[in-house]
C-alpha cells in the first residue's frame, strides 16, 4: 500500500516536472547573452530586455492591451447578464444557451476564425481593432458566464428573498446582497477573460488584418527565425503576465465570504479551468 | 447606478419618500409584475449579439462550403454542389492529412490519459491538503500560460543542440533527432493539453465517496480489485471528459504543426489556413467541417459513457 503511494507520488512529481521544466527554461533563455539558441547558454545578460523595447513591440503590446480590455468589458456585461437570466428564469431552450456560449471554445479556433473572416470580408468590414475585439469577445463571454453562473448557483436564493421581504428594492438587493457575493467571481472571470484574450493566436490571425497583437508578432518572428532573443524576452514576460491574473483569480475564487467552503472552491476552480465544460 | 449606491439612502429599506427611491421601487414593482420584461432585458443583448455575429457567420460559412470559386475570376459562384466534399473524399493527399490529424489527436489523448490518471489519483486520494493545493496550482498555471510560448520553448528543447540532446549526451545516450517531425508535434500537443486532462480526471476521482472504497474493502476485495471494479468505472467519465478537450483541441490546431512539424506534418488546420490565404474559402469551409463531424460523433459517444455528468 505504501509502496503504491510512493510510486504515485513519484509519478506525480515527474508529471509536474514535465509541466514546469519548459517554463523554467524559457526564463533562463530570456537571459541568454548569445543570439544562438543552443544549450547550455554561454553567459547571462539582460541586454535583450533593452533590445525588446522597440516601437514595433510597444505598439503591438498596446494593441493587445486595448483589445484585451475592451473584449473583457464586453464579456463582463454580456456574460453576467446572460448568467443572471439563465439563473433566474425557466424558459424553453434554456439548456441550449450554455451550449451556444461554449461553441466558440468547443469548436476549433480556426472555424471561428475563418467564419468571422469570411463574414467580415463579405460584409466589406475593414479589419481593425474592432474586428479583433469581436473575435475575442465571442470566446471571452463564456468565461465570465460560467464563473458568474457557478457563483449564483452556489448562492442561497433565500438571501435575495430575505432582502426583498425586508423591503429592499431591486437596486438595493443588487448592491447589498448580490454584489458582495458576486464581485470576486466577476473580477476572477474578467482576469481570466483578459488572460485568454491576451494570448489568443488563431482567431486573431483571421480578424487582425495588417495589425499585430503581441502573439501574432512573435508568431511571425518565430516562423521566420528572426529576433529570437527578443522572442525569448517577450515569452518570459508573457509567462509572468499571464500567471499574475490567474493566481489572483485563484485567490479571489477561494475567498467567497457567505458561500459554503471546502469542496466548493475546488469544484469552482475546476469548472473555471474547464471553460469548455459542456 | 451611481446615485443608488448612496448607503445612507440604501440602508433604510422600506422607507419611500425620496423621489429616486420611489422611482426605484416603481421599477422593481414593474419587473416583479412583468417577469418576462426582466428576462428579455437580461437575455436579449447577449443572445442577439451572439446569434447575429457568431452563429450567422458560422451558418454562412457552412453554406459557402457547397459553393465554388471560379478559378479564372476568383469570384464565388453561388451554385449548389458537393464538389468540395468530393475533392476531399477522392484526393488521397487530403485523406492522409485527415487521417494524420485524427491519428495524432488520438495518440495525444492516450498519452495524456496515461500521464494524468496517476497524478489525478494522487491529488484526490493520497496527497494531503497542502500538497494537493500546491499541485493544483502547479497544474493550473501552465494551463493558462501562453500557448504560443509553450510551443516555442519546445522548439528550443528539441533542437539538435537543445536541452534534450545535451541531457542525453550527459547521461551517455545517443542524441534524438525528433525536432520538426510528427514526433515533435505529438510530444508538444501532449504537453500543451495535459492540464486539460488532469483537471477533469482529478474532479471525477475526488467525487468518489471514501465509503465506496471502504465498502469494497469490507466485502473482501483487494486493493487492485477495488481499483478495477469501483474506482476505475467511476473515474472513467472524467477521463472521457478530459479526452474531449485533448482530442478536440488537437484536431483543430494548426500552429503547432506549423512551428514544430516537418514537411509531412500537415494538419487539417494547415490546409484550411492555406486555402483561406489563397482565397479558396468554400474548400476551406468544407475541410473545416471534417473535424466538426468527427467531434460530433465523438461527443455522442462521450455522452453514452456519461462524460457530461462528470463535468
Amino acid at each position: 500500500m505504501t509502496r503504491t503511494r510512493i510510486a504515485l507520488g513519484i509519478w506525480s512529481a515527474l508529471v509536474v516536472a514535465f509541466l514546469w521544466i519548459p517554463l523554467v527554461l524559457i526564463c533562463v533563455y530570456a537571459f541568454n547573452k548569445s543570439n544562438v539558441q543552443s544549450w547550455p547558454i554561454p553567459a547571462f545578460s539582460t541586454h535583450w530586455f533593452h533590445a525588446a523595447w522597440t516601437a514595433e513591440i510597444r505598439s503591438s503590446l498596446w494593441l493587445s492591451v486595448r483589445v484585451g480590455l475592451i473584449a473583457t468589458g464586453i464579456a463582463l456585461v454580456l456574460g453576467s447578464a446572460a448568467a443572471f437570466g439563465v439563473h433566474r428564469f425557466r424558459f424553453f431552450g434554456r439548456e441550449s444557451i450554455s451550449f451556444l456560449f461554449v461553441l466558440p471554445i468547443a469548436l476549433p479556433g480556426i472555424v471561428t476564425g475563418i467564419a468571422l473572416n469570411s463574414a467580415f470580408v463579405t460584409g466589406s468590414v475593414t479589419l481593425s481593432l474592432w474586428t479583433i475585439v469581436v473575435g475575442h469577445a465571442t470566446f471571452c463571454v463564456v468565461v465570465v458566464y460560467n464563473n458568474v453562473l457557478a457563483r449564483l448557483r452556489r448562492t442561497s436564493p433565500s438571501l435575495i428573498e430575505a432582502s426583498q421581504d425586508l423591503g429592499a428594492d431591486g437596486f438595493q438587493t443588487f448592491r447589498f446582497v448580490v454584489w458582495p457575493v458576486l464581485s470576486t467571481a466577476l473580477v476572477a472571470g474578467g482576469l481570466l477573460a483578459f488572460a485568454l484574450s491576451f494570448d489568443e493566436v488563431i482567431v486573431t490571425t483571421f480578424t487582425a488584418g495588417s495589425q499585430n497583437t503581441i502573439p501574432l508578432l512573435i508568431l511571425g518572428y518565430i516562423r521566420l527565425g528572426q529576433e529570437l532573443p527578443v522572442v525569448n524576452v517577450i515569452a518570459f514576460a508573457m509567462i509572468l503576465l499571464t500567471s499574475i491574473p490567474v493566481l489572483l483569480a485563484q485567490r479571489l475564487m477561494r475567498d467567497t465570504g457567505v458561500l459554503r467552503r471546502g469542496t466548493a472552491e475546488v469544484t469552482e476552480a475546476v469548472e473555471t479551468a474547464q471553460i469548455t465544460a459542456y | 447606478m451611481a446615485a443608488s449606491l448612496d448607503p445612507a439612502q440604501g440602508l433604510i429599506p422600506g422607507e419611500p419618500g425620496r423621489p429616486l427611491r420611489a422611482a426605484r421601487l416603481g421599477l422593481t414593482g414593474f419587473f416583479w409584475r412583468h417577469r418576462w420584461a426582466k428576462a428579455l432585458l437580461l437575455l436579449a443583448p447577449p443572445l442577439l449579439a451572439f446569434v447575429l455575429v457568431y452563429v450567422a457567420s458560422l451558418a454562412a460559412l457552412f453554406v459557402s462550403s457547397f459553393w465554388t470559386i471560379d478559378p479564372f475570376t476568383s469570384v464565388m459562384k453561388h451554385v449548389w454542389n458537393l464538389d468540395n466534399y468530393r475533392t476531399l473524399w477522392q484526393a488521397s493527399a487530403y485523406r492522409s492529412v485527415a487521417l494524420r490529424t485524427i491519428g495524432i489527436a488520438a495518440a495525444v489523448t492516450a498519452a495524456d490519459a496515461i500521464l494524468a490518471f496517476p497524478l489525478g489519483y494522487f491529488m484526490a486520494r493520497v496527497a494531503g491538503r497542502r500538497s494537493r493545493a500546491f499541485v493544483f496550482v502547479a497544474v493550473l498555471l501552465p494551463l493558462w500560460s501562453s500557448y504560443l510560448v509553450r510551443v516555442y520553448i519546445w522548439r528550443l528543447i528539441l533542437d539538435e543542440h537543445g536541452v534534450l540532446n545535451w541531457t542525453l549526451g550527459k547521461v551517455g545516450l545517443p542524441a534524438l533527432h525528433i525536432g520538426y517531425s510528427n514526433w515533435a508535434v505529438w510530444l508538444i500537443f501532449t504537453y500543451v493539453w495535459l492540464p486539460f486532462m488532469i483537471l477533469p480526471v482529478y474532479g471525477a476521482l475526488e467525487r468518489i465517496p471514501e465509503s465506496y472504497v471502504e465498502a469494497s474493502r469490507d466485502l473482501g476485495a483487494g486493493a487492485w480489485t477495488t481499483f478495477r471494479r469501483v474506482v476505475l468505472p467511476l473515474a472513467l467519465p472524467g477521463v472521457v471528459a478530459g479526452s474531449i478537450f485533448t482530442f478536440s483541441l488537437t484536431l483543430g490546431d494548426y500552429v503547432t504543426p506549423l512551428l514544430a512539424g516537418g514537411a509531412s506534418s500537415q494538419f487539417i488546420g494547415n490546409v484550411v489556413y492555406d486555402s483561406i490565404t489563397t482565397q479558396q474559402t468554400p474548400f476551406a469551409a468544407a475541410f473545416a467541417a471534417v473535424p466538426l463531424a468527427v467531434m460530433g460523433v465523438y461527443l455522442l459517444l462521450a455522452r453514452r459513457l456519461g462524460a457530461f455528468e462528470a463535468l
